[in-house]
């Protein structure tokens, strides 16, 4: 579970909602796996349980979530929430766990010394997803991101989506011919 | 009150289906003292149900049962499972649709004969013109409170709209306005006006877009000649001896399965499920299916032309404020073979939200071009491109070898492969569109690929002899005097419309034959 039920969070994420994340180095220093098996992220104030795959499978999974859909103003804990489907379908399923496990061990065989995660640039390490994109495990992950990362009502915001307007009875009085730039 | 009729009733016209065909038909009937019952697939929600978000009203709302696809579509890789993005509850895909209520081109009527010889597709005159359908087109308008028609104002033009009338202009279009839309512009038969809410999509909380649910079901319920079963799952209709239908089998809402008695049925459960069911009530007297003497069935399936074509701005649009399809451009709906195809399209703005967006961009697409776009999104304009397709017979809704329903019965596959036609006039669309942006100014234009279908039409289609087609101009079987056909799959040709206004047309009209075939004891 990610935030302040984790048991190594120090803060609520709530007030870190629009925090942006600080540097492209940073994952593989800021995000730790706690000897317990949680990710952990300092920087950010969040942690993650594992429930079914390695901690660091599951570290290198949200890294490549970002590298997947990289958006430079959400941080880190949208990707992790959004990785946290693998982790369950993982904790239900052995076939998928296995499709994860060794898809992730074949991306840090391609990657070399310092695995995935130890890749540097984003550019690099997207080099290395285009030579796993036919694999199942990669599109599994895709597929399943596109709408586990972009349906999180919290980054609506950021986008500039307002949501649901129903209840603040639509737009009508509230902008919906606003645009004076024409 | 609603009525309730005893399954062994063998005086109701059952209707299988609620939407835009099936819960105007059974209205019209209702209202004429003819007694229907209404077997609807999906459940019955209130206008509170609806959802203002996406994903979630999409798994309220949306046919997810089982389908597959085939062909060269991209739908079919994107989305194999997901041919059509329609509804499974009471009012059908009028609680989805976005409203746009327009009536065909008289040529639109005469396929073949204002085309010509289309090598590869299977072009027919409707059996019926324009010049008939027009008292119908005017009933359906009053009924449906379509926008400027009788008087009514149209709806206010959105953020959305401002950026593509500016386009529009730039371009040289004259015909460009916030569009027919059945959408109340002022209150109207006690329903709301339009509160610019978005999410036209996601079913309408303020009742102001006319869906069947709220509209024709109870009107016909009041009347005391109506009863609608939801959640009732048709498997198959029967036919007696002589080969006239007689009953109709389906599992309710309890899991048991029924046998409903029938005087008349009328297939309206969209160009998917319809032939799917003439198909799967194959006897040894029609081993082919239903109403398929000719062959027909399934066949000739069209999904209109479509794409949009998102541009990106320098400053914000919030193109996601108010109507979802706040306006159109006709320009292009003539039939200029000049162009390079035959037939013509029309543009509709278009919104989606975020997880919307996400989706269908560009299906399939990650990395940072595609997540550019994303970031985006405020600053994006949509607009959507619905023209007429080539009906084809080797586009068709066939039953699955394979994978069966939990009922046991095959599912529906779904064939699509452009014709070169559909594809001339998808890339012109596309740099029509392309243009009208720049012309305002675009940073960025993003031509996007089809969604899966939301106008499903023609699988059995109206001709004038039996041989080309399942029903003749009323609609009625060709082979099965009491078995009609009441939803799109009628339609010989697909027009450049969007189909909702002509469906309702010839559910009226349809009505008015049925009454007084009975009347007249010919059914």
């Amino acid at each position: 579970m990610l935030g302040h039920h984790g048991a190594h969070a120090p803060h609520s994420p709530g007030r870190r909602l629009f925090l942006r994340r600080s540097s492209e180095i940073a994952f593989a220093a800021a995000v730790a796996v706690s000897s317990g098996g949680a990710l952990i992220s300092a920087t950010e104030a969040w942690g993650l349980e594992v429930k079914g795959l390695q901690p660091e499978t599951m570290k290198t999974l949200i890294l490549m979530s970002r590298d997947i859909y990289p958006h430079d103003r959400l941080a880190d804990r949208y990707y992790a929430i959004a990785a946290k489907p693998f982790d369950e379908k993982a904790a239900a399923d052995p076939a998928q766990k296995d499709m994860f496990e060794k898809g992730v061990a074949a991306l840090n065989a391609l990657a070399g010394p310092g695995g995935y995660v130890g890749t540097g640039w984003e550019a690099d390490r997207v080099a290395l997803l285009h030579k796993i994109s036919d694999q199942p495990m990669f599109e599994a992950v895709r597929s399943t991101l596109v709408v586990s990362l972009y349906n999180q009502q919290e980054i609506w915001p950021i986008f500039g989506y307002e949501g649901e307007s129903f209840s603040k009875g639509g737009y009508i009085h509230r902008g919906f011919d606003d645009l004076d730039w024409l | 009150m609603a009525a309730k009729f005893d399954l062994n009733d063998d005086n109701v016209v059952v209707i299988i289906g609620s939407g835009a065909g099936g819960g105007t038909l059974g209205n019209e009937l209702a209202q004429k003292g003819v007694n229907v019952v209404i077997l609807e697939a999906g459940k019955r929600y209130t206008i509170e149900d609806f959802i203002n978000d996406e994903w979630a009203s999409f798994a309220q709302l949306a046919w997810t049962d089982a389908r597959t696809t085939s062909g060269t579509w991209r739908v079919a890789k994107n989305f194999p499972n997901l041919p059509a993005w329609i509804v499974k509850a009471v009012g059908g895909t009028t609680t989805h649709w976005a409203g746009a209520s327009l009536r065909f081109q008289p040529h639109e009527f005469k396929a073949l004969t204002t085309y010509g010889k289309v090598e590869g597709a299977n072009l027919h005159d409707w059996p019926l013109t324009l010049e008939e359908m027009e008292p119908f087109y005017a009933r359906a308008e009053d009924k449906m409170g379509v926008t400027r028609t009788n008087g009514l104002p149209g709806l206010p033009g959105n953020n959305n709209f401002k950026v593509f009338k500016a386009g529009a202009d730039k371009l040289g279009y004259k015909e460009c306005n916030t569009g027919h839309m059945a959408i109340n512009s002022v209150p109207r038969d006690n329903r709301n006006s339009c509160q610019q809410t978005g999410f036209c999509f996601q079913g309408c909380k303020w009742g102001a877009k006319w869906s069947t649910l709220y509209t024709e079901i109870p009107k016909g319920e009041t009347t005391g000649h109506m009863e609608v079963r939801p959640e009732s799952r048709v498997l198959r209709v029967e036919h007696d001896d002589s080969g006239k239908v007689n009953a109709v089998v389906y599992v309710d809402k309890d899991g048991a399965r029924q046998r409903q008695k029938a005087r008349i049925v009328c297939v309206a459960g969209n160009s998917i499920e319809s032939p799917r069911l003439l198909l799967n009530s194959a006897s040894s007297k029609y081993p082919d299916g239903l109403g398929n003497s000719s062959g027909q069935v399934g066949r000739n399936y069209m999904r209109h032309v479509t794409g949009s074509v998102y541009g990106v701005f320098e400053k914000p649009v919030h193109m996601y404020r108010g109507t979802t399809m706040a306006g159109i451009i006709r320009d292009e709906a003539r039939n200029d073979p000049g162009r390079g195809f035959v037939g013509g399209y029309e543009f509709e703005t278009l919104s989606l939200g975020i997880p919307f967006m996400a989706a269908f961009l560009d299906p399939g697409a990650w990395g940072r071009s595609f997540t550019s776009a994303m970031d985006d999104y405020p600053n994006m304009a949509g607009m959507w491109i619905v023209g007429e397709d080539m009906p084809q017979e080797s586009n068709r809704v066939t039953l699955s070898p394979t994978v069966k329903d939990k009922f046991g019965l095959p599912v529906a596959d779904v064939h699509f492969d452009d014709h070169p036609n559909d594809v001339a006039m998808r890339s012109h669309a596309y740099g029509q569109g392309q243009k009208l942006y720049d012309a305002v100014g675009a940073v960025r234009t993003l031509p996007t690929p089809p969604y899966p279908s939301t106008h499903n039409l023609g699988t059995n289609r109206m001709s004038e002899k039996a041989s080309d087609g399942v029903v003749n101009k009323w609609g009625q079987s060709h082979d099965i005097r009491n078995l009609f056909v009441s939803d799109g799959s009628q339609f010989t040709t697909g027009g450049a419309e969007n189909p909702t206004l002509t469906i309702v047309a010839l559910a009226i009209r349809q009505a008015e034959y049925i009454a007084a075939q009975m009347n007249a004891r010919a059914i």
